[in-house]
């Protein structure tokens, strides 16, 4: 669990897992096309979120593809998260997302 | 524009025979996968059904499908749809490995139909449903799969 909290305490880690939850099954030169990042550091990251399980990989022929792997993230949640109750929080949640519909949140 | 298939990865605190045994024995399988059982002889063209208590088969009876490849204790594949409209079908990939004293469990689920939401649908139980398997090997108790739904 240390692995994936390391894995996400970085701006550009998180972008990239953003990128992967909005098409999944990406290959490095797609991530480096939509981040502000060269080819090392994308390969870097990609490496430590493999290392703490966050993203998988799957080869399609000569391609490798990159996958968010959500179970380390549900391990986590079921933990802490899944104790409390889940509408409240998502009741919270929705009504923040609507005061904040025209932000963006780069948090 | 095709549905991305679904790549799910856990490691788990056991054996590749015991993975095997829990996805692929009824009885495992009540206790981690909200209740229902998976049943079938895992045989390659048998039918598999994830039955819910109370569930007697036949046609309709439950989420399931057939076995398309079986090759214990590695390799499932299996087709998948729900019961009221099993030309809805897709199709999971369950990769077992020995990594040191840990088992790595991989499920790919793909070949969704176009305009399906049988994907959405999944991917909302496949964290859940893997977490408590791992749980369940790891410490003889599964999740509550459920929890917030």
């Amino acid at each position: 669990m240390d692995a994936v909290f390391k894995a996400l305490a970085d701006k550009s880690r998180r972008e990239l897992l953003d990128q992967l939850r909005k098409s999944d099954g990406q290959t490095l030169g797609e991530l480096c096309d939509y981040l502000d990042m060269t080819r090392q550091a994308v390969t870097k990251h990609l490496a430590l979120l493999a290392s703490a399980n966050l993203v998988v990989t799957v080869w399609r022929g000569r391609e490798k593809l990159h996958y968010l792997n959500p179970v380390p993230i549900n391990e986590i949640y079921m933990r802490w998260i899944g104790k409390f109750e889940q509408r409240r929080l998502h009741a919270l949640h929705n009504l923040k997302q609507a005061l904040e519909e025209n932000q963006h949140d780069n948090a | 524009m095709t549905t991305p298939e679904q790549v799910y990865e856990t490691y788990i605190r056991t054996t590749p025979d015991k993975l095997w045994a829990a996805i692929t024995n009824p009885e495992f399988t009540r206790q981690y996968w909200g209740g229902g059982a998976n049943v079938s002889d895992w045989k390659k063209g048998s039918k598999w059904s994830h039955m819910n208590e109370g569930d007697t088969g036949g046609e309709k009876c439950c989420t399931g499908g057939h076995v398309l490849e079986s090759t214990p204790p590695s390799r499932l594949v299996l087709s998948w749809a729900k019961p009221d409209n099993p030309a809805d079908d897709s199709r999971v990939t369950f990769e077992i490995e020995a990594v040191e004293d840990m088992t790595r469990l991989k499920v790919v689920h793909g070949s969704f139909k176009e305009g399906s939401d049988l994907a959405s649908k999944v991917a909302w139980g496949w964290p859940r449903v893997l977490s408590s398997l791992k749980s369940f090997l790891e410490t003889g108790k599964g999740l509550n799969v459920w929890a917030g739904h």
